[in-house]
This record gives structure tokens, C-alpha cells and sequence, in this order.
């Protein structure tokens, strides 16, 4: 069901991890649908994204676009990773599935909350940048 | 390969193929034809509906074929209605039912009748207190499946049916997942109709059968025909019948050994995945279970994801996490039995068949074991759990 490169994507994701002291975070969704996105970014003085990093739960769709947001904001500036749209992932990933393209919204989120993120910490605008919704629900329980 | 999602089919005997093979090229013949031709095709059919029969206690005559596990459910709720209804409109099944009588059952709220969905316990064990309780003078129907399909939590069926008869409500129990599995008496069960199906026990797809019991007055569901009794209408499939049939023989002439080696296979993955998997959990009852049911929860990790990574090994599974189901929402059963969305959408069901082995078992858990591990290490509610932990350990 799933095309090649989201195979390759959610086989070989490209940088998972974390950046310690992030210039920007952000973590959208909700572990009641079954889908978190979390993205880290390291922007240096001049506005550009040295490196970014992620770290998903949820499905194969989930990994494969939290993947490919990352590479296509790689290097760009704050403004041009804002342009990344999730028809922008969808499309390098050779489309998803019909039931998979809120996965591709939430990585767009994703990159905007860590944007966010960013600009609150620097005391900044960033031209075209909406406040996040938050709607990450209770975290995982306590011991069951 | 290693197969281990039995509970959704189970592959065709050799012993079952070659005991239908005859019944395409060669008996091809409509059973219910008058010539000479046709008789041992239907002498066939009435042996086989024996042999499905004998598993359960019941007559032959009490025995319907059907295309499968989903039209007996949909027969055997939707008749029981309708022939009732004057008596009353109230019908009680449980949250853990299978879609086919839960849809069934929603269908039925909308014609006006009205549905009590009884809760399960922890283990997935429906509440006895609560159904005893649910009884109204206008219900004419307990409908309570006698294996859950995905956690595999064996009903407690004679104390349903001791219920039903002391209330005088008709009893039916989707038996899919159970027959010949387990042992199972319609008469020491007080069972008026049982579903079953035939590739959940090394039979052909879309063949299955209702059972019901003599004296039980409920209407026909396909019109059309004199076949099963003027009950189910239409051309006996001949082939899939006999196939039904040899499936509930052997089956029958080994159930015991089955179970017992099953089970010892089954109980030895448990204790292997919950011992090397740190934050797993099974769900459904550790001992009221299915002998080839294994149903894991591991936190932090999503079901699909899983399932992907173990087909990459060579794995077959199946997960009751949303992206499975094709909604936003896990499993109806591992949520009844209390489970939070996040937990349930990391789940993992195991089954296991005859030929599975132990070295089966032991290449699943290690490869199990390195695709949680590669899971969490990618997801951020473990990246949350981990720095919890540092924080107030």
C-alpha cells in the first residue's frame, strides 16, 4: 500500500535523534490517534537550518513524512522551511494513502511548531507563522 | 515465512484439499439433483454436515451451511429479532463482540430494537453480574461470542446459557475462533445457535455453518430454494461443504493433543516476550484463553509500525492499533478491557497453528525484541518516559 520511497523513508529514516539546546522544538499530534511528531531544529545567526532532527510514535506513513520534512527543510532558510507544505512531502514521497494525509499535516505542524518555537525564544516574527495548536493529549499513564 | 495470524485464516490441510479435490472436476453435480450422478455429491454434503455436527454435540439436521462466520452472526441476530418481536425488542451482547454482530446488533438499533452491550473485565471476561442484570422482560436474544477473535478470553458460556434458559431467551454464541479449538457441547452449554466458520481450522474460505437447534423458530435468510431445510436458499457449494466436513473430523480426532501442545507453545511465548520485553503487558486472560492466542501490548511503540518491520523478517502478525483498522481509533476490544488509546495502539496478536515450532517462537521474539527496541528509540513518548525517569529516579 505504501510506495517505495515511503518504505525507504520509514526503513532508513534520516536524522532521528535529538539536538541538545535546540534553537526550536516542536511536538504536534496526539498519542490517542496514534500519531507524535516530534522535530528539533538548529538554526544558526543568519536564519538558516543547520540540522534538524525527529522522533515519531506511530505508524509506517507517520516515520516516513517526520523523515522527509526533515530532509526537505535541511538547509533552507527559516522562511523557505515554512513553504514546505505537506502536498510538498506528500509529493517527494510519491503520494500516501488517502486514510495516511493527515500524516503528512502533521509533519508541516511539526516544522511550524519548532518555528515557533524559535522565533518565542529569539523574541521574533516570523512573517506567515501561525501560533501552533496544541493538541497533545495526556501523556502515557503512569505504570499500569 | 513464519505465520502467525491464524486467528485471521488458517492454510488448508493437504489431508482437507485432497478430501475436496474430487468435488470440482470430477462430482461436480448439483447435490440436489434426482439422477444417480448427484447422489454421492449430496451423500458427501450430509457426512460432512455429520462431522460438523459431532464437534459440537449436535444433530445433523440442526446444522445449516452458510458462506461463513459473518452471514451465521448476521443470521442467527437479525432472525432471532425478527421472529421475536412481538415478544419483545431488546437484545444483550457484550463490547468485545466481533464486528459481525456488533454492526449487526447497530443495524438492528436502528429498526428500533434496542441493545444492552454488557462490559468485560480486565481479562476480557464478560461480566456475568451485569448480563444477569440486563435481562428485561422484552429480551429475546443473548448473543455472546465463545472466544474473543483478537485477545482470545473463553467466555464463560454454561453460566450464559444457565441465564438465558432460566429467563427463556434465546442463546447464540459466535463460535469462529472456538470451534474446534476448544471442546464445546451445545447441550451441556444451553446453546440454541453457535456460528462457526471453516478456514479458522484448516478448512476452505467462505464456507461456514449456524447451528441451530431443534425447535428454535427462527425465519430463512436467503430465499430461493429447498436447500438446508428451506432455510438458506441457493446451490450447496459442494467442494467447500465436504471441506468443512473433513476440517471438523480432524479437528475432532485430535483436539486434545492440539490444545496441549498449543498451549505449551503459546504459554512459553508469553512468558518469553513479557520476561525480554521490558514495558510489554498480555492482554486477555493468562489462563481462560485460546490455546493458539498471544496478544502483547508494548508502550511507546505503534502497531503498524511493527507489523511492517516483522513482515520484513518474514513475519506475518496483526495488530488491533488504528492504522490497521483503517479509523482513528484502536481496537473496541483492547479499549473494553481498559486499556488507554496510546497503550492499545501498540499492540501485537500472535497465532499460532499446528505446525508452528519453538525455533518459530524463538527467531519471532529476537527479532520482536530489536524492532521494539529500534521503535522506541525513535519515539518521543519513550524519549518523555526516559527523561522522567532520570528526573525522579
Amino acid at each position: 500500500m505504501y510506495s517505495e520511497k515511503v518504505m525507504d523513508h520509514f526503513n532508513n529514516p534520516r536524522n532521528v535523534g535529538e539536538i541538545e539546546n535546540p534553537s526550536g522544538v516542536g511536538t504536534v499530534g496526539n498519542a490517542k490517534c496514534g500519531d507524535i511528531m516530534r522535530i528539533y531544529l538548529d538554526i544558526d545567526g543568519d536564519g538558516v537550518i543547520r540540522d534538524v532532527k525527529f522522533k515519531t510514535f506511530g505508524c509506517g506513513a507517520a516515520v516516513a513524512t517526520s523523515s522527509m520534512a526533515t530532509e526537505l527543510v535541511k538547509g533552507k532558510n527559516v522562511q523557505q522551511a515554512l513553504e514546505v507544505t505537506n502536498k510538498a512531502v506528500m509529493d517527494a514521497l510519491d503520494g500516501l494513502p488517502a486514510v495516511k494525509v493527515h500524516c503528512s499535516l502533521l509533519a508541516e505542524e511539526a516544522i511550524h511548531a519548532a518555528l515557533w518555537d524559535y522565533a518565542e525564544k529569539n523574541n521574533i516574527t516570523i512573517e506567515g507563522l501561525e501560533k501552533p495548536v496544541d493538541d497533545i493529549e495526556e501523556k502515557i499513564e503512569e505504570e499500569y | 515465512m513464519i505465520y502467525l495470524d491464524n486467528a485471521a485464516t488458517t492454510k488448508v490441510s493437504e489431508d482437507v484439499f485432497a478430501a475436496m479435490k474430487p468435488y470440482f472436476c470430477e462430482q461436480y453435480a448439483n447435490p440436489s439433483a434426482i439422477y444417480t450422478f448427484a447422489g454421492k455429491s449430496m451423500k458427501a454434503v450430509e457426512e460432512a454436515r455429520k462431522s460438523a455436527a459431532e464437534l459440537i454435540g449436535a444433530q445433523s439436521n440442526e446444522i445449516y451451511f452458510t458462506a461463513g462466520g459473518s452471514e451465521s452472526d448476521n443470521w442467527a441476530v437479525k432472525a432471532a429479532a425478527e421472529a421475536n418481536k412481538t415478544k419483545g425488542k431488546h437484545i444483550i451482547t457484550s463490547a468485545i463482540e466481533h464486528h459481525a454482530v456488533l454492526h449487526t446488533c447497530q443495524y438492528l438499533e436502528k429498526q428500533g430494537y434496542e441493545v444492552t452491550y454488557v462490559n468485560v473485565d480486565e481479562f476480557g471476561m464478560v461480566k456475568l453480574d451485569e448480563l444477569a442484570a440486563a435481562v428485561r422482560e422484552d429480551t429475546v436474544l443473548i448473543t455472546i461470542m465463545a472466544a474473543n477473535n483478537e485477545i482470545g478470553t473463553i467466555q464463560p458460556l454454561k453460566e450464559i446459557g444457565e441465564i438465558a434458559k432460566k429467563n427463556g431467551i434465546l442463546f447464540h454464541t459466535d463460535a469462529v475462533q472456538a470451534y474446534g479449538h476448544i471442546p464445546l457441547n451445545v447441550d451441556e452449554l444451553g446453546i440454541d445457535m453457535l456460528s462457526a466458520s471453516g478456514h479458522k481450522l484448516y478448512g476452505p474460505k467462505g464456507i461456514g455453518f449456524l447451528y441451530i437447534r431443534k425447535g428454535v423458530r427462527i425465519g430463512a435468510y436467503v430465499h430461493g430454494g429447498a436447500q438446508e431445510r428451506s432455510r438458506r436458499a441457493g446451490t450447496l457449494n459442494t467442494p467447500a461443504i465436504v471441506g468443512m466436513g473433513a476440517a471438523a473430523r480432524f479437528a475432532a480426532a485430535n483436539l486434545e493433543e492440539r490444545m496441549k501442545k498449543e498451549t505449551e507453545l503459546r504459554d512459553y511465548l508469553i512468558k518469553k516476550v513479557i520476561r525480554e520485553i521490558p514495558y510489554s503487558r498480555l492482554n486477555g486472560h493468562p489462563e481462560e484463553r485460546l490455546p493458539g492466542n498471544a496478544n502483547f501490548c508494548f508502550r511507546f511503540i505503534e502497531g503498524e509500525s511493527l507489523l511492517i518491520l516483522l513482515d520484513q523478517k518474514g513475519i506475518c502478525a496483526s495488530s488491533g492499533s488504528a492504522c490497521t483498522s483503517g479509523s482513528l481509533d484502536p481496537s473496541h476490544v483492547l479499549l473494553a478491557i481498559g486499556l488507554p488509546h496510546e497503550i492499545a495502539h501498540g499492540s501485537l496478536r500472535l497465532t499460532l497453528s499446528g505446525e508452528t515450532t519453538k525455533e518459530d517462537i524463538d527467531f519471532t521474539v529476537e527479532e520482536l525484541k530489536k524492532i521494539v527496541e529500534r521503535l522506541r528509540s525513535m519515539s518521543p513518548l519513550y524519549e518523555d518516559f526516559c527523561k522522567n525517569q532520570e528526573v525522579s529516579g
